[in-house]
């Protein structure tokens, strides 16, 4: 009776009509001892299906993250806009030094020949007693 | 998502990803070398993932269309069998080694199947997806599913019947 009805539903399974109900019992049966004779042939199908999915991959995955390239990305970016800034504000900053220098410079030329006028006027203050003792020698004649 | 978040999601199904593969291109090598690409794609669109409803029929989808497109190519020139221990069956084999050689027999004849039918049968009797999930991942008609898979039970148990046979003799 059990092996007719097992028979039946093997024909539906190969019809591919069987309920997953009925595969599910198939499958157990042939995976019991009491396996008659003759569907013994079918024994290594079923067990075939029960190792296959038994199969594992052995190879681990190799992730590479790509969120630290998406970063250095953005980290470049950063990197070069810094660049840029301090190209520009050191320009700056090197004009100013460089204009102050100048004028350092300018205020020294000045104090220099304000130094020399001064010792010229010195000298010319002796012209004016040349001129002094010219005149007095001048009223006594 | 982190690495560990992509791997708890992607790791329970990983395996059947691999013997889709193995059961198309045969070679273990490859069906590792296809497994791994699906994965690194699935994480490269890692954004995309929480958008999808079911990943793991998404990345059994991927590993069909991978592997029929490698088949396609024929840069897969190199297939091999990886099932070559014919035993020479002189000498007393023990009951082990037979059941173990009588498996080897059925994964030769799934191997000697069209893809379509390898497909199915290893969609339904190995990893034991029901109908529907067949129907979507192989876009395929219910009616076709049925015709195709019971061909391909026959099929098996047409070569099997053969072999029996000839044992017999």
């Amino acid at each position: 009776m059990e092996l007719n009805r097992i028979k039946i539903i093997l024909e539906k399974y190969f019809e591919a009509t069987a309920t997953e109900a009925e595969e599910q019992e198939l499958r157990n049966y042939f995976a019991s001892d009491g396996v008659a004779p003759e569907l013994e042939t079918y024994i290594p199908m079923f067990a075939y299906f029960n190792q296959a999915s038994e199969e594992r991959s052995a190879r681990e995955v190799p992730l590479k993250t790509k969120r630290n390239s998406y970063s250095y990305r953005w980290i470049s970016i950063a990197a070069v806009l810094m660049l840029m800034f301090g190209l520009y504000y050191g320009n700056q900053i090197r004009e100013q030094r460089e204009a102050e220098f100048a004028y350092q410079e300018t205020r020294r030329a000045f104090g220099l020949i304000a130094q020399n006028l001064d010792r010229g006027t010195e000298k010319v203050a002796f012209l004016g007693e040349f001129e002094q003792t010219k005149q007095k020698i001048l009223n006594k004649n | 998502m982190t690495q560990s978040e992509f791997l708890e999601i992607v790791l329970p199904f990983k395996d059947k990803l691999y013997r889709l593969a193995k059961r198309l291109l045969i070679s273990s090598e490859e069906a590792e070398d296809a497994t791994q690409e699906v994965l690194l794609k699935l994480w490269s669109g890692k954004k995309k993932i929480a958008g999808y409803s079911n990943v793991e029929a998404f990345a059994m989808t991927m590993t069909r269309n991978f592997c029929l497109d490698r088949l396609k190519s024929r840069q897969a020139g190199n297939l091999k069998l990886v099932h070559s221990n014919f035993t020479d069956g002189g000498s007393s084999l023990q009951q082990q080694v037979e059941v173990r050689d009588s498996l080897d027999w059925v994964s030769r004849i799934m191997d000697e199947l069209p893809e379509q039918q390898r497909m199915v049968l290893q969609l339904k009797d190995v990893e034991a997806y029901d109908y529907p999930e067949i129907e979507k991942l192989m876009d395929m008609k219910p009616t076709a599913v049925r015709v195709t898979l019971s061909r391909a039970r026959k099929a098996v148990r047409e070569k099997l019947l053969e072999k029996h046979r000839y044992g017999i003799k």
